[in-house]
């Protein structure tokens, strides 16, 4: 194996990647685009919700409850209902999420020291919106109720919850999403262009070109895989760099650790899109099998947005093949938790074996001979 | 009119033939959505159920081990480590091994009887946003609700009672594979047109279409009509397996969900036909598909509310085809609405699928 030989490999490959823009859009543009969607437009973050009120006792106490759920940042009061039948209307056309109802009955059960009924009508069909909409008009109701319980004694209620969040203290989706951007974002790196450069010779005639050189095998593979491994290495410098100054997404670990493992996984993923490009021999083909057994995998079982421990057990046990599952601990690990080697040794390991078989792999897969 | 027809209809009945000529197309077409649908269908969830969760009781009562017993019998809860030590709860946060930590601190079985109460601490690794704040709502509710059951008469001034509409147990798959369908939907009309147009130019049988005697107009019907088709069958088929498999409760009228998917396949077609005009080769008809697959759904509320995102978003997806037809279908599906309701929506979906359509067909008649 020679440096010159290698690096000749490496510029051929830059330069076909110069000539084909759409390739160069995939490397540079899609990072940057996903983490400005995802950092900036779109997120789970639950606030704003719409509610409508139908208050029927329309007392002092009614509306202070009221005002307390205006108060909060996460309800948007926008109606005022006469009549219960205005209810179904409401939320069946999904203009709100939530109405509280307020019995005739309110003021009058809790000056009689009884407890009062507050009804919340939720449109359940956005499980998740509904749930976490539940979950603070529950927090306004309690503590509404500790105020009045409690007022002006020194009793306290029998047991209290205190929750504190680590790592995203805000809960925010963005602080769990752009970590994991910088594995799927490489997974489409992989997927979508490396998967391309061993068929693409192939297609093109050029494969018997590359034969008749003195390169080898190991070469071949090394060398086209290093422009690829550059770009991988820019997009997780740019998707952390434009999460952590523009969305403010903590990075708390070393980067020093994140550098090697990145390059590990990265390596992984494109000897695997290279070895899938080397048996299929078409360009077509080689994209559609990386996107499904690279790209998807990494977006829906790595766990980067959906949860994999309330999977059926069969797609849960699938999830410890996927690379991505261990390199989002990683990620995750080094950005919001900042813990270090002790606790990321085997995920690290992981990380350098799916490296090294990726690119055993795909040198295997590799045939220079022309049958 | 009738050498029209009949050359339209000899056009479907080619490209017919043509894709079906190859036997894996039959699998690509049929079978790949079932699947696609399985996986997401399960993968695509946001419940929790059994959180990995790590206790330090420091009290050890009777009092505490009935506090943990309702954490478990939730259901949405699992204890997976307990220890005297806090810090075992912090390395285990830490190492990812367990999402919550649940700390019992001592004389909590004194404190709630006594005036000044009792605390108990919620630890939550909020990596997981999303499961961190429904595991939070939950386990607070837990503990509220034990220490009512200790609270002493007319010490709870206000009861919230909340009754979730049209999907009572508040699953969100229910929500989700109606979504799923509609992408999936998406996805098989955009790159089947794109693919079999640019497959046509690339094999060089194109120009032999462009000098028989059909009109770019009839060209682009006997190409799409086929797609649109095939699409339909796919939407009996995955709507099928949402029903039977899934046990997604379907409280509307077919007929609207087949209307509104008629519409949105045209869209769908439509941004198909578009990206063959403008891509050379299969490939990069697969890209570019790839490239307006991606932004379609992350926009349109399937994942993320469009409630959530910023309002110049929130108008753009106004544009997003798949956004009015998630909304069609989920509420079709779950709220049994009828086309009153959804008259806007349907509106929208005849107006973008309509435009992007004959968009397509102009630059389509020019290349």
């Amino acid at each position: 194996m020679t440096s010159k030989r290698l690096l000749a490999v490496a510029r051929k490959e830059v330069l076909q990647l110069r000539r084909d823009p759409r390739s160069l859009i995939l490397a540079f543009v899609l990072p940057v685009l996903l983490t400005v969607l995802f950092g900036y437009a779109i997120s789970w973050d639950v606030d704003n919700i719409e509610i409508a009120v139908l208050d029927q006792d329309r007392s002092k106490a009614s509306r202070e409850l009221l005002d307390a759920f205006r108060a909060s940042s996460y309800f948007r009061l926008s109606a005022f209902l006469d009549d219960p039948d205005e209810i179904e209307r409401l939320i069946d056309r999904g203009e709100v999420r939530m109405v509280l109802v307020v019995p005739p009955d309110f003021s009058r059960e809790l000056g009689a020291g009884r407890t009062a009924l507050l009804q919340a009508v939720v449109d359940g069909s956005d499980a998740n919106t509904a749930n976490i909409a539940m979950g603070y008009a529950r927090a306004i109701a309690q503590s509404y109720s500790l105020r009045i319980a409690f007022a002006g004694s020194s009793f306290h209620p029998p047991v209290q919850a205190e929750s504190r969040v680590w790592y995203n203290e805000e809960l925010s989706s963005r602080n769990m999403i752009v970590p994991g951007l910088v594995a799927v974002i490489m997974m489409i790196v992989a997927a979508m262009l490396t998967s391309l450069t061993i068929a693409r010779e192939w297609e093109r005639g050029t494969m018997e070109q590359l034969a008749a050189t003195p390169v080898t095998r190991i070469e071949v593979v090394l060398g086209k895989m290093l422009p690829y491994v550059g770009i991988g290495l820019f997009d997780v410098f740019s998707v952390s760099a434009i999460g952590v100054l523009l969305f403010g997404v903590p990075f708390r670990g070393s980067p020093l650790l994140l550098v090697p493992l990145s390059t590990a996984f990265l390596v992984g993923a494109l000897g695997l899109g290279m070895f899938i490009s080397a048996i299929t021999r078409s360009q077509v083909l080689a994209t559609q099998i990386a996107m499904v057994a690279t790209y998807l995998p990494a977006f829906l079982l790595s766990g980067f947005m959906f949860d994999v421990s309330v999977m059926p057990p069969v797609l849960s046990w699938l999830t410890y093949l996927i690379p991505a599952r261990y390199f989002l601990v990683v990620t995750r690990g080094i950005f919001l938790k900042g813990v270090g080697v002790d606790v990321l040794f085997v995920q690290g390991l992981l990380m350098i074996a799916f490296g090294a078989a990726g690119f055993a792999a795909a040198v295997s897969a590799f045939r220079k001979e022309i049958e | 009119m009738r050498g029209r027809a009949e050359r339209v209809a000899a056009m479907v009945v080619k490209e017919f033939r043509q894709m079906f000529r190859d036997p894996r197309m039959a699998r690509v077409i049929f079978v790949a959505p079932v699947i696609q649908l399985l996986v997401f269908g399960y993968a695509v969830s946001t419940d929790i159920a059994n959180t990995a969760t790590f206790l330090v009781d420091h009290d050890r009562t009777r009092a505490s081990r009935e506090l943990v017993d309702s954490f478990t019998a939730s259901g949405y809860f699992r204890i997976v480590g307990r220890s005297d030590r806090p810090l075992d709860l912090v390395r285990a946060l830490e190492r990812g091994e367990a999402v919550v930590g649940l700390t019992i601190p001592v004389n909590f079985a004194r404190d709630s009887t006594s005036s000044e109460g009792a605390r108990v601490q919620i630890l939550l690794d909020g990596t997981n946003s999303n499961t961190a704040s429904i595991a939070k709502g939950y386990a607070e509710r837990i503990v509220a609700d034990f220490g009512r059951r200790l609270a002493p008469r007319g010490a709870l001034a206000l009861e919230l009672r909340d009754r979730p509409w049209f999907n009572p147990n508040l699953e969100s798959r229910d929500y989700n594979v109606p979504a799923v369908v509609g992408a999936l939907i998406m996805l098989i009309s955009l790159l089947l047109t794109s693919l079999a147009v640019v497959r046509e130019r690339e094999i060089g049988t194109l120009e032999q279409l462009k000098v028989s005697p059909l009109t770019a107009g009839e060209l682009i019907a006997g190409k799409t009509i086929p797609f649109a088709v095939i699409a339909l069958i796919d939407l009996a088929i995955v709507t099928a397996v949402a029903l039977y498999w899934f046990e997604v409760p379907f409280r509307g009228r077919f007929f609207l969900l087949l209307v509104a998917s008629a519409l949105y396949i045209l869209s769908a077609l439509g941004v198909g036909l578009f990206i063959s005009t403008i891509s050379a080769t299969q490939q990069e008809a697969f890209l570019a598909s790839f490239l307006v697959f991606m932004p379609a759904i992350l926009l349109s509320g399937f994942m993320f509310p469009v409630t959530s995102m910023p309002e110049v978003f929130q108008w753009a997806t106004l544009l997003n085809p798949v956004r009015h037809y998630l909304e069609i279908v989920r509420a079709v599906f779950l709220k049994g609405a009828g086309f009153h309701a959804l008259s806007r929506q349907f509106a929208a979906l005849f107006v973008i699928g309509t435009s992007i359509l004959l968009f397509a067909a102009t630059r389509f008649r020019k290349s």
